[in-house]
């Protein structure tokens, strides 16, 4: 297993290096100055500006300014926020934990909803439990998370009154009720992205279930008298789950794309709303850096999902080990 | 072959001699009911935005302060927004953009997706494996982050070439075709691998047909049915990038009313005027239903193994 490990993190490497290419392209492709914003401040003088350009070395050839990037971004000198006035690394890390903390708790949502039901309407296929569960899985996918936040937002804050609908970070209240507090404010959040991941993830769970619910072994485990229940459980679930992590690898890209328009819905303080208003105030160094941190979160996902696989089935693992 | 596959076809809904693959595929999609709702939904939705701003003839732009934050009416259909402006005229409008988004980014990604994945499962070696590396970074490219920051950066260049309007649509369809290739890519190489081997290449191949025209004629065809049934899930995920992307306000600008920008607008007046973010919410709702219905349909009816009735 460790050396499974260390291959699959030795495949990264190149994956997060051909991201930075990527991303860098992109930037040294744009037309106008990162520093626009700086040099076209009227109290920044000129000579201050060009003292600013030649520090960050601007002038240089493509190839040095990648190389630097590169350095310093592993470094951690992630650059200085215009807007904010603070090290964009300080930014984000202020900002991250909340991220991960809607995301991670949406994805468990997602799985503790989508594996039942999926696995049980594999194993009751086309009866009237799973035409219900494969209608709202369609409705679930099909619904956009920035159409079903706002309707959430109608029901639950502004109709019933029930849920708050801006995210604070600063609520006034210590001990259980802060904890009371921050569990009901992201309930929606969380709700809204979960649930949009629970519906693909239905899908993927009962097709691959139907697939793996066929096979001979599962007649003889049958034959040989185990339960139902057994069978299922022990049996199928865990030879269903391979393809399963697989499209859920496949799939982590766009649960960050849910994550940023969620965020922005709800006013959660993560780096998505922190994007947007990157964008918004042309903070370029804050854009760059976290949709690096988006790549490289989506790296590290997926080295988890690697995990995973080779856990769900050893030959995996063994395979490189040779 | 052809004997077996007649008879096994048989009982699902007999096909006649003479009838060709295509009309085989539309009696099978006929049959799956909520994909064939779905059709007639989206036909009449694309109906409804390209002849609908010629029969109802209320402009999009009219601001009428006393009739603000209308609920709906005879006289708004839809109600109208802050401006006073007609909802129903600007979701007309809007939703021809929001259509010709998805079909067009759905277009390029098909074209980029259909090249690489054929010269990479043409050529193999070296090149195919460059080629699936590369698939695999884009793969694992966080897609809305990297379309704002494309959008970002390159908004007003294009805009300054282009016009205001075109400018962000060329940029919007671009990246997001440019950003959702990479399945069909998979896919056509994929089938190009198998179908390299198999015998009617062969025969072409022996009877001399130059390597253009065995791919051509001979291979891409029978790449079709997974394509459509990818191109279809496209259409569907371009409208809700672009969607997201205006619901950001990052996307079309105020006076390019697309169903998203309509919602972005209609966000903070949601506690008294929630019919004003209902109604475009709704209608990419349903569209992006619609075309995952008939996606699932034409799964079902372009499989290969149902055409030859093996499964």
């Amino acid at each position: 297993m460790p050396r499974y490990l260390l291959r699959r993190l030795f495949i990264s490497v190149p994956v997060l290096f051909g991201i930075s290419l990527v991303l860098f392209t992109i930037l040294a492709l744009a037309p106008g100055d990162p520093f626009e914003e700086l040099a076209t401040n009227p109290n920044v003088p000129a000579e201050v500006a060009q003292q600013l350009r030649q520090k960050f070395g601007l002038d240089d050839p493509v190839l040095v300014r990648y190389w630097r990037w590169v350095v310093s971004m592993l470094k951690g000198d992630w650059g200085y926020s215009f807007m904010s006035r603070v090290d964009v690394d300080t930014l984000i890390l202020q900002r991250l934990p909340t991220s991960l903390w809607i995301i991670g708790m949406s994805q468990i949502l997602g799985i503790l909803i989508a594996l039942p039901v999926g696995i049980y309407s594999a194993v009751r296929p086309y009866s009237v439990f799973d035409q219900i569960a494969t209608t709202f899985a369609f409705i679930g996918f099909s619904l956009p998370t920035f159409f079903t936040g706002l309707i959430f937002i109608l029901v639950f804050s502004i109709y019933f009154d029930w849920l708050p609908f801006i995210y604070r970070s600063d609520i006034a209240a210590t001990g259980w009720r802060w904890a009371w507090e921050y569990l009901r404010q992201s309930i929606m959040p969380v709700a809204v992205l979960g649930l949009f991941q629970a519906a693909s993830l239905t899908r993927f769970t009962r097709s691959a279930v139907l697939d793996v619910v066929q096979l001979d072994y599962v007649n003889t485990a049958r034959a040989k008298g185990l339960s139902e229940r057994v069978t299922i459980a022990k049996h199928v679930v865990r030879n269903a789950l391979i393809p399963v992590v697989t499209l859920v690898a496949l799939q982590i890209p766009n649960i960050f794309t849910g994550a940023v328009i969620t965020e922005q819905i709800f006013r959660v303080p993560g780096i998505g709303s922190l994007l947007i208003s990157a964008i918004l105030s042309n903070d370029t160094p804050v854009v760059m850096a976290i949709t690096f941190v988006y790549s490289g979160l989506v790296v590290i996902f997926n080295l988890v999902a690697d995990l995973l696989y080779g856990w769900l089935d050893p030959r995996i693992s063994y395979a490189g080990a040779r | 072959m052809a004997n077996i596959s007649v008879t096994a076809t048989l009982p699902l809904g007999a096909r006649r001699a003479g009838d060709s693959l295509w009309q085989e595929a539309w009696r099978r999609f006929r049959r799956h009911r909520l994909a064939m709702l779905g059709a007639c939904v989206l036909l009449f939705m694309v109906v409804a935005v390209l002849s609908g701003p010629l029969a109802y003839r209320v402009p999009i732009d009219e601001i009428d302060f006393r009739a603000k934050l209308e609920t709906p009416s005879w006289a708004h259909p839809l109600g109208t927004d802050d401006l006073g402006q007609d909802l129903l005229a600007r979701m007309l409008y809007g939703g021809r953009i929001s259509l010709a988004v998805g079909v067009a980014a759905m277009l390029i990604a098909i074209v980029i997706g259909t090249a690489i994945g054929a010269i990479s499962g043409h050529l193999g070696g070296p090149m195919d494996h460059a080629l699936m590396r590369i698939t695999d970074l884009f793969l694992s490219l966080p897609q809305l982050p990297l379309l704002l920051l494309i959008i970002y950066l390159f908004r007003d260049v294009l805009k300054d070439v282009f016009g205001p309007e075109i400018g962000v649509f060329v940029l919007i369809v671009a990246v997001i075709g440019g950003l959702r290739w990479m399945p069909v890519a998979r896919l056509v190489r994929a089938q190009f691998l198998s179908l390299r081997e198999k015998e009617f290449v062969e025969a072409a191949r022996s009877l001399g047909a130059p390597t253009m025209r065995q791919i051509v004629r001979h291979i891409l065809p029978n790449t079709f049915g997974p394509v459509i049934v990818a191109g279809t899930i496209d259409v569907a995920a371009a409208i809700i990038a672009e969607s997201s992307l205006s619901f950001l306000g990052l996307g079309f600008p105020p006076d390019i009313p697309t169903w998203g920008r309509i919602l972005f607008d209609a966000k903070d007046n949601l506690d008294f005027a929630p019919h004003w973010a209902l109604f475009p919410g709704a209608a990419i709702f349903l569209t992006v239903l619609s075309i995952n219905y008939i996606g699932d349909g034409l799964r079902d009816a372009l499989d290969p193994r149902k055409v030859l009735g093996q499964s």
